[in-house]
């Protein structure tokens, strides 16, 4: 239907590798856009009494950050692998609905745009200033961001964009699990599957369930703000407690949500680089599944300090020590799968190692916060924002750039600089540890977080400047990552199928694979197919050429112009304009129609 | 519609399409969950009136109830048509579906109006805002199902809707039904249950 190359190909892309590339680039700019905003935060606070940004800006700088990472950086990084890679790692020739997934990635992009033209705004709504960005928070506590408090279109802005990208990752959650149901290579049974195709899994098992109450509460607020309703107005008996419910109920399975996948890739990495099966897959596994159930009775711990009584806070203290069980049985396995190992030390390994030890500290200050009369003195302090950063910078980030080095030359055919990724790890390693470690003792001597400034006489000006320092050296290390993706582009050696040795699927074919993935879909006899285990010898690669023609899907163009009247439609509500509401509609049904009959054969 | 009928193996031996709208539902009932959870939670929390027991009317939803109800049992026997490939009774119950769903819409349309004319909108009170919001999410789904019952008979009336197309008929009734049971779940808690 359409050629392999040009712009057209790529907009009209339905293969799952060059969505998952799409996601990778893509996040890897709000990435970017993120830690932008996180340096003028460090800035901000390097010396007391700060004068880089005014309060503002810097409510709108936290705000942003937090949204950003969590939502277009950390969520659509993520998002990138299970694209490219599960797919290959199950044996498929794509997912169960490429277009499906081409809507995923095209929402997913509109929504991070929207959200952010939020910085660029002001003059639209003739604010007087250029920046209207969401100034409320990542967690967007009622009633803050009620109109009465928050008049201007700044939190518009934030609950537009994240109902936006709800579509997005809900539409990825259902065509991920029928893929990894459904898709798999004969004799691939559920407890062969790779341990990072079983942890996207439960992610997206996690998906569908905690999107849906976000969106609700969204909803109810975007009521409250456009319609005058009073869903979290206290004059009228409401409660804005309610919001922290609903918040929390999607915010505790969404740290699942950004923290299982890099907990998969770690799972992948640590076995190859140690020529050693994982130890205790089975464990590994159910642990994996019983965190997903769990995630679900937690919530309550971010809100210990609200006051709802002595017997909701013993029991969820009680179910967040109880979390923390299966999550070190993981740990305790990684270690083992260290232990005795064969261990290359590749960079890959290097971040997943490194994830390993950050995730510890992370998750110890975690359990801190499970008791409530610690929580009270730790709840909105510097080390809440230190234990966040350890787990999603120590963990999730560490985890995604393990992935990165490992998958890459699968993703590209070409194999990234193991001197300039060990440069890239050590100062990452270094300067998060600078920028975070210092975070606990801040807030345990008092500083709040999210306010803009503080005094000298507070006595925490030299560990903030410490901690300004981490924040830079993370910064440089980025750029030595951004030199080494750009320098695979012409100096990157060439990747052969298997680099690594690797044991799953995806290393049994060309880097990077044809479109078709398998010339023939192979026949899986054991968990680790491509090694030699007790019963069973590696399987044969296929065949370097297809026996017949495979059919790939053509591309089409009806998920980008869906995916263009969700905007559209935020677009209406922003301005008020229900002219714009009925084109957003009409285009997104326009663009459902055609897609639906469309001549389209998976 | 147009995807081959011809069911691909799959591992699990359901086709693909309804295992993501069993997926969907299992979503939507975390919507609906919110949503109705959210409404008791609110109950009896209004601090002006109207309150529900001033202005519900029983006996006019539960006609419209009724009517619903009956959409599914015709959604069944459309399902039943296309499966032996009788197109015309096909036609007939799909459009019978279809109108029943519509009528069900103008119940609510009605139920709206009075209800803002007596007083009760969104800016009311509590009871006001959630249980416009909870209906009326419920009465959008219905919009989306009715417009996709009445695609599905325009494909009937053009002949295109065979037994190779009964997967996508059966999905479309999974929808359906899974509307009309959060429905008598919400006249048993709104309406009923006061």
């Amino acid at each position: 239907m359409t050629g392999s190359r040009g712009l057209r190909s790529w907009l009209t892309t339905t293969d799952h590798k060059r969505i998952g590339l799409l996601y990778f680039y893509t996040a890897f700019a709000f990435f970017l856009v993120g830690g932008l905003e996180a340096l003028l935060i460090r800035a901000q606070l390097a010396r007391p009494n700060g004068t880089v940004v005014g309060a503002e800006t810097y409510n709108q700088l936290f705000t942003m950050h937090g949204t950003t990472m969590v939502f277009l950086a950390l969520m659509p990084l993520s998002a990138a692998f299970f694209n490219y890679i599960v797919p290959l790692q199950i044996g498929a020739r794509d997912v169960a609905f490429p277009r499906l997934n081409a809507f995923s990635y095209w929402v997913f992009l509109l929504g991070g745009l929207f959200l952010n033209a939020s910085w660029i705004a002001g003059p639209v709504f003739r604010a007087g200033v250029l920046n209207v960005a969401p100034d409320a928070g990542w967690f967007g506590y009622a009633n803050l961001t009620e109109r009465q408090y928050s008049p201007g279109p700044n939190v518009d802005f934030w609950m537009l964009g994240l109902q936006i990208l709800g579509v997005s990752s809900l539409a990825a959650g259902f065509n991920f699990i029928v893929t990894i149901l459904n898709l798999r290579a004969p004799g691939m049974k559920m407890m062969r599957l790779p341990t990072f195709t079983w942890m996207t899994l439960v992610t997206q098992f996690l998906v569908i369930t905690a999107f849906p109450v976000i969106t609700v509460a969204l909803v109810f607020l975007m009521f409250d703000r456009f319609f005058g309703a009073h869903f979290y107005v206290p004059q009228a008996g409401a409660t804005p407690l309610l919001w922290q419910h609903l918040f929390w109920l999607f915010g505790h399975p969404e740290v699942y949500i950004l923290i299982l996948p890099a907990m998969g890739i770690v799972s992948e990495v640590l076995p190859t680089f140690s020529r050693k099966p994982l130890f205790g897959y089975t464990v590994v596994v159910y642990s994996g599944v019983l965190i997903g159930f769990m995630g679900w009775g937690v919530w309550s711990h971010h809100m210990f300090s609200v006051g709802l009584g002595p017997i909701a806070d013993s029991v969820f203290s009680a179910t967040t020590m109880l979390i923390a069980v299966p999550t070190g049985v993981k740990i305790f396995n990684w270690i083992a799968t260290l232990w005795g190992g064969t261990i290359r030390g590749t960079t890959a390994l290097h971040f997943a190692v490194g994830f390993i030890a950050m995730f510890i500290i992370g998750g110890l200050s975690g359990v801190t916060h499970a008791s409530p009369p610690a929580d009270l003195q730790q709840t909105d302090t510097y080390y809440v924002v230190a234990h966040i950063h350890y787990v999603l910078f120590g963990g999730t980030i560490f985890g995604l750039f393990a992935g990165i080095y490992y998958w890459w030359p699968k993703m590209t055919g070409r194999l990234l600089s193991e001197a300039l990724g060990k440069l890239h790890f050590w100062l990452t390693f270094i300067g998060m540890n600078l920028a975070f470690f210092p975070m606990h003792l801040i807030g345990l001597l008092g500083m709040p977080r999210r306010i803009y400034t503080y005094a000298p006489d507070l006595g925490v000006s030299s560990l903030n400047l410490v901690s300004t320092i981490g924040a830079l050296l993370i910064g440089v290390a980025t750029l030595v990552f951004v030199v080494n993706l750009w320098r695979t582009r012409s100096h990157g050696a060439p990747a052969p199928n298997d680099p690594w040795g690797g044991a799953t699927l995806e290393w049994a074919i060309p880097s990077p694979p044809p479109p078709y993935n398998f010339s023939v879909i192979p026949t899986v006899a054991s968990r680790l197919p491509r090694w030699k285990t007790e019963h069973h010898d590696p399987m044969p690669d296929p065949p370097a050429a297809p026996p017949a023609p495979v059919h790939v899907p053509g591309g089409s163009w009806w998920p980008p112009v869906a995916a263009l009247g969700l905007p559209v439609l935020a677009l209406a509500l922003l301005t008020h304009h229900l002219w714009l509401a009925f084109l957003g509609v009409a285009i997104m049904l326009y663009g459902i129609y055609r897609w639906a009959f469309e001549p389209f054969e998976i | 519609m147009t995807h081959a009928a011809a069911a691909h193996h799959t591992s699990m031996g359901l086709d693909s399409r309804k295992m993501a709208f069993w997926a969907f539902i299992g979503s939507e009932c975390l919507l609906f969950g919110s949503l109705i959870s959210t409404y008791l939670i609110y109950k009896g929390k209004s601090v002006v009136g109207p309150y529900p027991h001033d202005i519900l009317n029983i006996p006019f939803t539960s006609v419209s109830t009724f009517d619903l109800l009956m959409s599914s049992l015709m959604m069944v026997l459309a399902l039943a048509a296309v499966q032996r490939g009788d197109l015309k009774w096909a036609k007939i119950w799909l459009f019978a579906t279809a109108f029943l769903g519509i009528l069900f819409l103008g119940g609510q349309v009605y139920e709206f109006t009075s209800f803002v004319r007596e007083g009760l909108t969104l800016q009311t009170n509590l009871f006001g805002c959630t249980f416009f919001v909870l209906t009326g999410t419920h009465g959008a789904h219905v919009t989306v199902g009715v417009l996709w019952l009445l695609t599905l008979w325009v494909r009937a009336l053009q002949g295109k809707l065979g037994p190779a197309q009964a997967l996508t008929v059966e999905i479309s009734g999974l929808y359906w039904h899974f509307v009309d049971v959060v429905w008598i779940v919400i006249f048993t808690l709104v309406y009923l249950i006061q």
